[in-house]
């Protein structure tokens, strides 16, 4: 089943681990005998200064996050997920599914194909990432839960775990953070539930021990540490839509010409690339332009 | 009410300019550090967030100086200048960096400031302090006089529409937004407090 995408970005595009590690390294090793100044020899300062098309580096990647359950500002997720308890995961997979119930990690994922992919992030925000994720298909999990006919949307949600998360109860959110997809979606083979970055498993910040990625979609939609999957008829509501329907649509696909009332979505910064990486277009789809069928006959000024 | 002396003596030691270099100092080692990778993984974000906030904060401590005076009687109107210039210069580099780091394009801040209703806002707010800024010397406040008191009354709606812009792209978050507000409410209206007027003696005798 799995292998049904080819990456457009390869691994020429993502820096080797083994160099940036050795970076770091050859740094550390600068100021422990003083020849940096301690000043520069962060994880940023760090990170190779690379062209826009490169993945960003796993210090990037885990250090600024949204995860909004820890706080509302990009470090907050390093600084506060850590106390997050992924141990004995598990996932409740209910509606209308053939195979209902309360499954380990290795029940629902175990034995299918970690594939790398490496995709593009674009938030609504209108900053990007590169992203090299290790992650199986969903629609190869959703065949040994068995989708049943009438199923029309695949509803996830987030742990919520008040005594770890400090931004938990804040007011204006609503958590549990929700998430959907239209079946056909859920089914394409872009999307995936990824449980590693750069083959190590995920930080907790980004989502770990699970969590969903939808390349062609902003990335609020790609929601994290799931703990909850249903099969659905009918749309259910999902976080941000709630909050402000008016800004955030259901679909959420990746689309330059729809303006966020916010943000120009017709570009994007990417982050990573320093204070004058700039800033280059924002692609339909997020370049990602085989998910177009999905929409044929769809105005998607209105299903934003 | 008084404030203790050593206070008002300590406020009255301070130079004026350190105000302005300290501004420098601010926007230098903030630019000094995105450049050398230590704002994090978005520095321009980051240097615009700062920037912005910093010019805000710098406004409200000028919207500060008149009701400390009044209600405390410390007296620190001969920093309002340096406080509303810098606030002026940050706000400068704030615009400077959203157009040259992030946007890199005039058509692209065009097209920002007419469709974005929160920069649109912040535009206005920053286009209304120019005047304010060009008028801020003891040469125009002797030529203005009255009138320059008045002009530069337009500071409370430029820093309600500093808040307006900044309020409008904050996402999730409700109580620093609603913090800002409170504050700044309380400092306008404490220009509404009525004076108390001096007894009038009534029985004097002759």
């Amino acid at each position: 089943m799995a292998h049904r995408w080819t990456n457009d970005l390869t691994r020429a595009d993502v820096t080797p681990k083994s160099i940036f590690a050795n970076r770091r390294q050859v740094l550390a090793a600068m100021a422990a005998t003083g020849f940096a100044a301690p000043a520069f020899t962060g994880p940023a300062f760090a990170a190779p200064v690379f062209a826009r098309d490169e993945a960003n580096t796993l210090d990037q990647i885990r250090s600024y996050n949204n995860f909004y359950e820890f706080g509302f500002q990009k470090e907050d997720p390093a600084r506060n997920a850590g106390q997050m308890v992924t141990d004995n995961w598990q996932i409740e997979v209910s509606g209308l599914v053939d195979n209902p119930g309360t499954y380990t990690l290795d029940e629902l994922i175990g034995g299918l194909t970690v594939e790398e992919r490496i995709y593009r992030l674009r938030c609504v925000e209108a900053w990007s990432m590169i992203i090299p994720w290790n992650g199986i298909e969903l629609a190869d999990v959703l065949a040994r839960i068995g989708v049943q006919d009438g199923a029309r949307y695949v509803a996830f949600e987030t742990t919520l775990q008040p005594d770890n998360m400090p931004n938990a109860g804040a007011y204006g959110m609503d958590f549990p953070y929700v998430e959907a997809l239209r079946l056909d979606e859920a089914l394409h083979p872009l999307t995936i539930l990824a449980t590693g970055i750069y083959d190590e498993p995920l930080a907790n910040q980004n989502g770990a021990p699970i969590r969903l990625v939808v390349p062609w979609k902003y990335g609020f939609k790609s929601i994290k540490s799931i703990i909850r999957i249903s099969l659905l008829a009918e749309q259910p509501p999902t976080t941000w839509q709630r909050i402000d329907s008016h800004e955030y649509g259901f679909y959420a696909n990746v689309n330059p010409t729809v303006n966020h009332p916010r943000w120009s979505q017709a570009s994007e910064r990417p982050v990573g690339a320093g204070l004058f990486g700039g800033r280059r277009d924002t692609l339909m789809f997020n370049g990602y332009d085989e998910v177009a069928p999905l929409y044929a006959g769809m105005d998607l000024r209105v299903d934003y | 009410m008084q404030p203790p002396r050593w206070l008002q003596d300590a406020v009255r030691r301070v130079p004026v300019w350190l105000i302005y270099l300290g501004t420098a100092l601010w926007l230098g080692g903030l630019f000094a550090m995105a450049l050398f990778g230590r704002l994090g993984v978005d520095p321009v974000a980051e240097l615009i967030a700062q920037y912005g906030k910093g010019a805000l904060n710098m406004l409200i401590a000028g919207l500060a100086i008149t009701p400390l005076r009044r209600f405390t009687g410390l007296n620190l109107l001969r920093f309002r200048r340096a406080v509303g210039l810098s606030a002026f210069f940050i706000l400068c580099a704030h615009l400077a960096v959203f157009a040259v780091l992030d946007l890199q394009s005039l058509s692209r801040l065009g097209v920002e400031i007419a469709e974005r209703p929160f920069i649109t806002i912040g535009m206005l707010g920053f286009v209304l302090l120019i005047p304010l800024a060009l008028t801020s010397t003891d040469r125009a406040i002797r030529k203005m006089g009255r009138n320059w008191t008045k002009l530069h009354r337009l500071t409370y709606v430029v820093i309600l529409l500093g808040w307006l812009h900044y309020e409008w792209q904050v996402r999730g978050e409700v109580v620093e937004p609603l913090t800002y507000l409170t504050i700044i409410l309380i400092l306008l209206g404490l220009r509404f407090v009525p004076r108390k007027r001096a007894p009038l003696h009534k029985n004097v005798s002759l």
